[in-house]
């Protein structure tokens, strides 16, 4: 089957030919298959905004492919336009991107620009504000009226709005109280199970990726540092706590275990961790 | 895209030129501009460009960068150029068609006009180029301080231009921010007819204004859970004191300044 995105020896400059010239990416190859749930981790200035923004055409690659369903994005205009509404990406903190009067109207924004008709527009409004929990009144509200964390659904929603084959997020849980983190995640759990998408998301709690997503791509100085299942890359904890990056509580926790000479293995999520050491208390 | 706007931008450096006073580059500034307007020989502006070139040069300035600074102003420079080689008539016509005459005295204005008009401009980004906006702000709020007196809010005027330039690379940045962000949900800015290349800038600047009034008013917290409370009993970092090259500065500036006005009173 023809993976959904492959991206091949990627690279990217920033001003090239300039005093500021700098590589944000640097020989960056990997393929995701449909219905996939991947997540990106990697410090600050690793190259994980640079990446997300190749994979739906906002920025052009100075080196290396990007094929959307086995076609190049960049091959003409119209497939660049199209990989904008096939690939949906929500920035970090979206919810400063929204600009009109009514919810409504804002979630209707991407759409419209697919040209659909009416009817098909009201339809994908009513089904994306459905997915993140807006009520009926809260569409026709301002969006500056609602709280941060229904602010950031608004947003989530009008780039689900798009029906995207592949939703990409740049860490859409960040500054949400744990309620509002549960919810945005659950909601983009729900889209992704209704749709068959393929989600791809950047983010820097362990926690959350190790519990929700089926594979993980490490990003360490501008290379694609790891690309496994997240029991692959947490088993490599060292290695992570190296490049300055966090694992996952538990993890953290059994590692200590380990180092008192408890013989436990290496766990990543507290479901794991539970039947661990419930085996480790039957053993004895 | 955004980024490559060079505008006034500070290039930090170690020469006399940018250890001077800020004081004291903005009353050259000041004096330059007067020489400037009251030359009317090649003399008076062979002196001009020779005090420009001393500046430039002593100040390390790569003059591409101030080259790549002058994009902007093709236009007004050929247009003000063209003005005056048309409809300046004095001297012999060389050229004559459908009414326009192209002189020799219009071709040697319209040189002087857009020599004028360069060595301005260039004076100008010498200033801001060798100044940092904090020392420039500063430098304008010492020279305007005597307006203290008519109950005119200096510190204050100062404080604004000062924070408005602190954030012209933060709001690029954002701008930029906004602007992938809704071609993400494939809104058009390129293409369409000049109406709609209008309304396409309201899903940019809608959010731009309400970012820039939030961090208005986050910043003014900041300000005054720090005590400011304007310019009163305010003391400075960085005291400001005249030197020796600023005296310097001083001398040849006015050695400049009376000697165009001396040529010109002349006739030469």
């Amino acid at each position: 089957m023809t993976p959904i995105i492959q991206v091949e020896d990627l690279q990217y400059i920033y001003s090239g030919g300039t005093p500021w010239e700098h590589t944000a990416l640097n020989g960056v190859s990997f393929s995701i298959q449909r219905g996939e749930f991947v997540g990106i981790i990697g410090h600050t200035g690793s190259g994980k905004s640079t990446l997300i923004q190749q994979l739906n055409g906002l920025l052009k690659p100075t080196g290396g492919k990007v094929l959307l369903d086995g076609v190049d994005i960049w091959k003409d205009k119209a497939t660049t336009r199209q990989a904008r509404f096939r690939v949906g990406l929500v920035f970090q903190y979206p919810e400063y991107q929204l600009f009109e009067e009514t919810v409504y109207k804002d979630i209707a924004f991407g759409p419209k620009n697919m040209r659909l008709s009416e009817q098909e527009i009201d339809r994908r409004v009513r089904e994306a504000a459905g997915f993140v929990g807006l009520t009926e009144k809260q569409l026709l509200s301002s969006p500056f009226d609602l709280s941060g964390g229904q602010k950031r659904r608004v947003a989530i929603a009008g780039v689900i709005a798009m029906e995207p084959e592949v939703l990409i997020l740049d860490e859409p849980a960040a500054g949400l109280d744990p309620e509002g983190r549960e919810e945005i995640l659950k909601n983009i759990e729900d889209y992704r199970k209704a749709k068959n998408a393929t989600v791809i998301m950047v983010s820097h709690s362990m926690n959350d990726v190790a519990r929700l997503t089926d594979r993980l791509l490490v990003m360490n100085g501008s290379k694609l540092a790891m690309d496994g299942t997240p029991d692959e890359v947490f088993a490599r904890a060292e290695e992570l706590l190296r490049m300055g990056l966090d694992i996952p509580d538990v993890t953290r926790v059994f590692l200590e275990l380990k180092k008192l000479g408890l013989d436990v293995p290496a766990v990543y999520t507290t479901e794991q961790a539970a039947k661990a050491l419930l085996r480790l208390k039957e053993g004895k | 895209m955004l980024k490559d706007i060079t505008l006034g931008q500070y290039f930090p450096g170690n020469s006399p030129v940018h250890k001077l006073d800020p004081r004291t580059k903005l009353v050259m500034l000041i004096v330059y501009i007067i020489a400037l307007f009251s030359a009317v020989s090649w003399i008076s502006y062979g002196l001009c460009f020779v005090f420009l070139i001393l500046v430039v040069a002593i100040s390390r300035i790569p003059p591409k960068s101030l080259l790549r600074g002058m994009k902007p102003m093709i236009f007004i420079l050929v247009f003000t150029g063209m003005l005056n080689l048309f409809f300046y008539a004095e001297g012999t016509v060389l050229l004559s068609f459908w009414g326009i005459t192209v002189t020799t005295g219009g071709i040697i204005r319209a040189f002087f006009m857009v020599m004028r008009i360069l060595m301005l401009v260039s004076a100008t980004f010498m200033l801001t180029y060798t100044t940092s906006p904090i020392a420039l702000t500063d430098g304008l709020e010492a020279l305007l301080s005597p307006l203290k007196k008519l109950h005119l809010p200096v510190h204050e005027l100062s404080m604004m231009m000062c924070i408005a330039l602190r954030f012209i690379p933060t709001l690029i940045e954002e701008t930029d921010k906004i602007i992938s962000a809704q071609k993400a949900r494939g809104a058009d800015f390129e293409s369409g007819k000049l109406m709609e290349k209008v309304k396409a800038l309201v899903p940019i600047l809608v959010p731009l204004f309400i970012s820039a009034f939030r961090r208005a008013d986050e910043l003014a917290t900041a300000m005054e859970c720090r005590c400011y409370q304007g310019g009163e009993g305010r003391t400075k970092m960085k005291q400001m004191h005249y030197c020796g090259r600023d005296f310097c500065a001083f001398g040849v500036g006015a050695v400049l300044l009376a000697a165009v006005i001396a040529l010109s009173v002349f006739g030469l």
